[in-house]
């Protein structure tokens, strides 16, 4: 994924959406899958669950937004797919106003809810069969019967979905939300109550998806599935996005760790024996801090401390510091203007 | 417009209907049967002719009447009601397809179940009294607006309710009182004076009046004011439903 779509701030671009122009179709490839921008959400109750929420999907992309209980993803998605309404901002989808353009924004999306839900009395194959319908798509037997056989439900197709267990519900959402061929696909909690052979099929057919052009954003309380599947992380907390991250790019602030060596002498600059170790100095020059990749084969550790016994350098303790995702988002909340 | 989309709700509410043929049909035949035996037989037996008609043949036309009323009610009421029940709303809101599309597949399909139930009964009703229609495109007419009409009043109650309770409650202590008290069994003549007024607040009169015009060529008010009742009626459960669609009232949060 190329990093030159940068994530859209508040007061970067559009504001609160004006038209929607129709560019040629060269450029239309072009726009984001999903553009959030000055989003909010105030329910009934008076809680606000979204907090002027800026956010943008590339094309193509796995997109994993991460976020305990509570923090607004349903509510995002939901509103992205027209199921709740919005008190502020806009959303595009491939540049459709979800609102204004709901019937090109909407036959595009596909969406599995976090709930499980369904008609008990109704078979297998019809449900799926309806959402297809529903979703203004002529029918297609192969491509229904594509979709049942990717979830391992051709067998059970004729079965009454009461008579499913949850995993396997939980399946005909996924193919109910595939059957008209959406271009992004939102999976809300998809590993929520599924076994590990389920979870191992679902990644499987999320990958194959994603390798046919299909942008994906699941929603998941576990940095390990993002890291296990995304391209990119959002991080949602309290309604705000507060950190939206190539994984990468995020894996390795989680994966550094920094070994802080505490001299007796305060130093003027890092002495040049030690600089290809990439060390820093801090508290007043009391500190040599290094940082090192927990991931990586060496953690490059004896060989400093080699060298800075050659050097002559003396320290009169040490101590180690993970970065935890946590940190990550203390400092990212703290540091917002 | 989403065709296939209408037509998967369509097609899928009367999937549902077929699913309990059993509760759609054989239950109403088998009330209005009874009604038969119990206003037509019973009653009959002392009331032997109203304006000209047999007692027996003058109640068919308030019976369907009647259970076309509860039957729209009910079955719409209770189709849009489930899936707000259950969750599977998420899809409908999510899907593109607009309001009144969602509309045409529901009421269509309710309409449809209980213009079939209606016909049913008529046919029925065959069996126990020799029937006339003076008027068959204005039967037609009378049948497929009110069913349309009452199909819509159900949709909206379903949407209302949030209980199973509330969704009774407008068939059961509404339509019902109001049909039966809207000249089913008996003509508006046949009451005092003051009852006669107030008879004609009730808008079900209009209706069965019309309908059994269509057959009899008799009345208890003017063509007009019938057809102008449902038309009324139409208007004010359609300005309803968009109103509910456009705020998304119980819909969305
Ligand atoms: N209909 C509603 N009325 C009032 N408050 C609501 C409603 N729906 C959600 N909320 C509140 O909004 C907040 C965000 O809810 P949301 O479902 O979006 O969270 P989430 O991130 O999906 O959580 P989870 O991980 O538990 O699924 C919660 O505090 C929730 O209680
Ligand atoms: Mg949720």
């Amino acid at each position: 994924m190329s990093s030159d779509h940068p994530v859209r701030y508040r007061g970067a671009e559009t504001g609160s959406g004006g038209p929607v122009q129709r560019e040629a179709s060269v450029t239309a490839l072009h726009r984001p899958a999903i553009s959030v921008s000055g989003l909010s959400k105030t329910y009934a109750s008076g809680f606000q669950a979204l907090k002027n929420v800026d956010l943008e999907i590339r094309r193509g992309e796995i997109f994993a937004l991460l976020g305990p209980n509570g923090a607004g993803k349903t509510t995002l998605i939901s509103i992205i797919c027209g199921i709740v309404n919005a008190s502020e901002g806009t959303v595009l989808a491939e540049g459709y106003d979800v609102v204004k353009d709901y019937r090109t924004a909407r036959s595009i999306i596909g969406l599995v809810p976090q709930e499980l839900t369904n008609n008990a009395f109704e078979t297998v194959h019809s449900v799926v069969s309806f959402s297809r319908g529903l979703f203004g798509k002529p029918p297609n037997p192969a491509h229904i019967e594509k979709v049942l056989r990717d979830l391992t439900l051709w067998d059970k197709r004729e079965a009454q979905m009461m008579m499913l267990s949850g995993g396997m519900k939980r399946r005909v959402l996924i193919a109910k939300a595939l059957s008209h061929e959406p271009r992004i696909l939102f999976l809300d909690e998809p590993t929520a109550g599924v076994d590990v052979e389920l979870r191992r099929e679902m990644w499987d057919v999320v990958r194959s998806l994603r390798a046919n052009g299909v942008t994906i954003i699941l929603t998941t309380h576990y940095i390990e599935e993002a890291e296990e599947m995304a391209d990119r992380v959002g991080v949602i907390s309290n309604g705000e996005i507060i950190l939206v991250e190539e994984k990468s790019a995020l894996m390795d602030k989680l994966g550094s760790k920094e070994l802080v060596l505490q001299l007796p002498e305060p130093l003027e600059a890092v002495p040049a024996p030690l600089r290809h170790h990439g060390l820093e100095l801090a508290a007043e020059g009391y500190e040599l801090v290094y940082t090192y990749d927990t991931q990586s084969e060496g953690t490059g550790i004896p060989e400093l401390l080699r060298d800075m016994d050659q050097a002559g350098i003396e320290f009169r303790d040490l101590r180690t510091k993970q970065s935890s995702l946590e940190d990550i988002f203390v400092n990212l909340v703290r540091n917002r203007p | 417009m989403n065709i296939h989309g209408v037509r998967a709700i369509y097609v899928s509410e009367m999937a549902r209907t077929g699913r309990t043929l059993l509760q759609s049909v054989v239950s109403p035949v088998l009330s209005t049967s009874l009604y038969f035996v119990v206003f037509g037989a019973a009653i009959g037996s002392r009331i032997t002719e109203v304006e000209g008609v047999s007692y027996g043949a003058f109640i068919v036309p308030g019976l369907v009447m009647l259970m076309l009323l509860t039957q729209s009610v009910s079955n719409a009421s209770f189709a849009i009601y489930f899936p707000k029940f259950t969750g599977t709303i998420y899809e409908l809101l999510s899907a593109p397809i607009s309001h009144f599309e969602i509309v045409l597949g529901f009421v269509g399909a309710a309409a449809t179940k209980s213009l079939l139930i209606g016909v049913i009964i008529l046919i029925t009703a065959g069996f126990f009294v020799p029937l006339q229609i003076a008027h068959p495109v204005w039967m037609v007419v009378f049948l497929v607006l009110t069913a349309f009409t009452f199909s819509l009043l159900g949709f909206i109650i379903g949407i209302w309710a949030d209980g199973f309770e509330k969704l009774q409650f407008v068939p059961l202590l509404i339509i019902t009182p109001l049909a039966f008290l809207g000249g089913t069994f008996y003509s508006v003549d046949m009451l005092p004076p003051f009852w006669q007024t107030v008879t004609l607040f009730n808008p079900v009169v209009y209706l069965i009046s019309g309908f059994r015009w269509s057959f009899y060529g008799i009345a208890d008010v003017s063509l007009a004011a019938s057809v102008g009742m449902i038309a009324l009626f139409l208007v004010a459960c359609l300005a309803v439903v968009s109103w509910i669609f456009r705020t998304g009232y119980k819909l969305k949060a």
